[in-house]
């Protein structure tokens, strides 16, 4: 039953939290008269997200209710919470967004988020539902020192859900400042807050519900808008043409070929859109990255944990499925919504609202329903914007509640209490460490503002496919593997991981901003000696006439010789002068502010190791630190539950029961 | 873990469970191996075969357009070839699962 006091607290976070929104935005890409049709929007979001808490809180009794909804949840509904759980903002408006600038590699990008599932559903989901219960943990555990394993895969679980947590607190805070200009401080406690309510009150069945509404309104916005795009550009072959057809796409193809682009005709460079090599210039990198995401997704702790919320392991199989349908649904989408984006909107008007794109998608709602001063197109940016802050509450929901549940679940009951705790003390105890991650993500995002976090995404999917998955997979399929090999694996993983991103590019690097910035300067300052020569030869009277013939007639005479000085193309000039000379400003600012500490904070100069993205190293040595821990450890409890563990992974005998209790 | 009276050896030695196990494993190792190198021909293809990518099959419809397409049309079909296959691995388990607490009764 649902206390009274829940229902005050509820009641309050509903009413206060669109309105300590209210008085402090400032600057945004949504105007200021139509804010209040995003608050609108987001309210609405979040009464129907409330109510479905409200509701769901009264089915939250037990422990398996709490973390695992009681296994309750169909297949279809799991399908589409898996969606929700996996497709961050980064995903709806980072990969649009890189479309819309690189073209072909934002969309080659986005092939790797789906092949990832076809792991999952092979060797991951259905094994996982057949002898799991509640966490990543209770697998390693089934066969193997439940103690030391528990610790092990707690740690890792925690470090995996925390740095991908505070990327999306982050990436939260920067968006919502972007898009409404709300503060970025109050973004991330709204957000903080907001997740805390669904998880503490509603826990997984309210986790799962917020989820799938998030994944619809996803959905239907990007379907809304791919119609309208294809509406106006044409279907496949005939929108594609108009991709390289338009001057906007081929003025960005030449901006970033530079030198190259000069002997190529408009079409070319509209044609090079559509061709490799914009973005990704590391091959390897690339390849590491595709490694990363096919095992780190099927490692992600969170995403595990869904699987524990369908009754059996047809459903499991089920709700890849479906989320394989709606997951590449609709990243083929984002091909028509970035390129759309790119010719609707342009790339340079992308790219001077937010660098990295993420604004692509708004803009492009905002441009199709009428543009910045239409009550329809600003209700459509409104609505998009609102469904990205849903984006970041749910994937944050999902991440805290295992994090939690690692915390409550393995820590304290499974190596603590031993598993000695009653089933409320339990629920209490999930309860608390939901509020001390709440907390920790909300503390962890303020103070990480202005931080690069780009390397924290790939450090969590480093980390969760270098010792998540080979230690799941081992402990799965390889009789020998035991507690020494998932001990050794989980660590030499995690920390190789690591290890690598913090020397990798993915830092800053104070040498690195210098000389870029210097090249800045040094262009501007060339842009600028070229602009003002050609200001003042413009604006300079012409040289008088040598000889006079006729002085009536000389103005009249003089006239067509100075075209220049039309008032129009001085005011171009003046204003392409200003521009430069802030980018200057900019760019000077940028290299004082470095200070004399020349190194990244592991005080490097340059990055020791090449690669952005570890896995293409960590994952192999996860593996073999898994293979020699193993074969050096002697673990009769482990070889004597092979037997029961392959058995039950593979047929399922007892899942029902287990579920059922 | 479990307080039953199922016997894990003796399920495992069943050459019902012996024929499932190997036709699974044989299965799955088959797809994921082909998975997994149909999706990184994509990025090696990328990086090392640019100029493949960049034939145009109809107006400018390009190889690599299309093959980037396709990574979805066939992850697809492996979800739905796996399915299919599934169901027989479901019926053969499903045996199993039924005589579980008899065979090798002790």
């Amino acid at each position: 039953m649902m206390t009274l006091k829940n229902k005050i607290w509820l009641g309050i976070l509903a009413c206060v939290l669109p309105l300590i929104s209210l008085p402090v935005f400032a600057q945004g890409a949504v105007a200021d008269k139509w804010k209040w049709l995003t608050f609108l929007v987001f309210g609405t979001i979040i009464c129907i997200t409330m109510y479905v808490t409200y509701l769901a809180a009264k089915r939250v009794k037990t422990t398996a209710d709490f973390y695992a909804a009681g296994g309750g949840v169909s297949g279809l509904q799991n399908g589409w919470a898996i969606a929700g759980d996996y497709l961050s903002a980064a995903s709806f408006l980072g990969i649009a967004g890189l479309i819309s600038l690189y073209g072909y590699d934002g969309f080659m990008y986005s092939v790797g988020w789906l092949v990832a599932y076809i792991t999952v559903l092979l060797v991951i989901a259905e094994p996982c539902r057949n002898i799991g219960k509640y966490t990543l943990s209770d697998i390693l555990a089934y066969r193997n020192d439940p103690k030391k394993v528990r610790i092990v895969g707690a740690l890792s679980t925690i470090t995996v859900s925390t740095f991908y947590l505070t990327a999306q607190m982050v990436g939260a805070g920067v968006l919502i400042k972007t898009l409404i200009g709300i503060d970025y401080e109050i973004s991330v406690i709204a957000v903080g807050v907001l997740m805390l309510g669904y998880v503490l009150f509603g826990g997984m069945v309210a986790t799962t519900w917020v989820q799938i509404i998030k994944a619809i309104l996803l959905v239907c916005a990007s379907i809304v808008m791919v119609i309208m795009v294809w509406s106006q550009y044409g279907f496949l072959g005939e929108f594609l043409n108009n991709v390289v057809n338009d001057p906007k796409v081929q003025q960005r193809v030449a901006t970033m070929l530079g030198d190259k682009a000069k002997n190529l005709s408009p079409a070319e460079l509209g044609q090079i859109f559509l061709e490799p090599g914009l973005f990704l210039k590391v091959p390897l990198d690339q390849i590491s990255l595709g490694m990363a995401l096919v095992f780190g997704t099927a490692g992600m702790p969170h995403i595990l944990m869904r699987f524990f919320t369908v009754p059996t392991a047809q459903a499991a199989r089920k709700s890849v499925n479906w989320a394989m349908a709606i997951i590449g649904g609709f990243y083929v989408l984002t091909l028509f919504l970035g390129m759309g984006s790119a010719m609707k909107v342009g790339p340079a008007n992308i790219a001077a609202i937010d660098a990295g794109g993420n604004m692509a998608n708004p803009l492009l709602a905002q441009a199709l329903g009428g543009g910045p001063d239409s009550l329809m197109g600003n209700f459509m940016m409104a609505f998009v914007a609102a469904v990205a802050f849903a984006t970041i509450v749910a994937v944050v929901a999902g991440l805290v509640l295992a994090a939690a549940s690692a915390m409550a679940h393995d820590l304290y009951v499974g190596v603590i209490k031993e598993g000695h705790v009653s089933q409320e003390q339990q629920v209490k105890a999930a309860r608390i460490a939901t509020i001390l991650v709440g907390a920790m993500a909300i503390v962890i995002g303020i103070s990480a503002k202005g931080q690069n976090v780009a390397h924290l995404v790939a450090l969590a999917f480093a980390v969760a496919s270098s010792a998540n998955f080979p230690c799941v997979l081992m402990t799965l399929f390889w009789k020998r593997c035991n507690t020494g090999g998932i001990v050794a694996g989980m660590i030499v993983g995690t920390f190789l991981a690591i290890g690598l991103v913090m020397v990798s590019p993915n830092l800053t690097y104070p040498l690195a901003v210098k000389a870029a910035n210097e090249k800045i300067v040094k262009a501007s300052d060339d842009k600028l000696a070229k602009l003002n020569a050609d200001l003042t030869a413009a604006t300079m009277p012409p040289a008088a006439p040598a000889a006079p013939a006729d002085a009536a007639a000389a103005p009249a005479a003089a006239m067509p010789a100075m075209p220049a000085v039309d008032p129009a193309v001085i005011e171009k000039m003046k204003a392409e002068i200003a521009k430069t000379e802030k980018a200057k400003k900019a760019a000077t600012d940028k290299i004082a502010s470095l200070g004399s500490d020349m190194t990244s904070i592991m005080g490097l100069e340059k990055p020791w190791f090449e690669l952005r993205n570890p896995g293409l190293y960590s994952i192999p040595l996860g593996f073999l630190a898994v293979i020699l821990g193993s074969l050096m450890y002697k673990d009769k409890r482990a070889e004597d539950m092979w037997d029961e563990l392959y058995v039950r992974q593979n047929t399922g005998i007892l899942a029902a029961k287990a579920t059922a209790h | 873990m479990a307080e039953t009276s199922i016997n894990w050896v003796a399920i495992d030695n069943d050459p019902r469970f012996q024929r499932l196990h190997a036709k699974k494993l044989a299965f799955l190792t088959g797809l994921m191996v082909f998975s997994l190198v149909y999706y990184f021909l994509l990025p090696i293809g990328a990086a090392y075969f640019t100029d493949i990518y960049k034939v145009k099959v109809y107006g400018v419809v390009n190889v690599g357009i299309l093959f980037a397409l396709s990574q979805f049309i066939v992850a697809w079909g492996i979800a739905f070839y796996y399915t299919a296959k599934a169901k027989d691995f479901d019926a053969m388990a499903a045996e199993l699962v039924r005589d579980a607490e008899k065979i090798g009764a002790k």
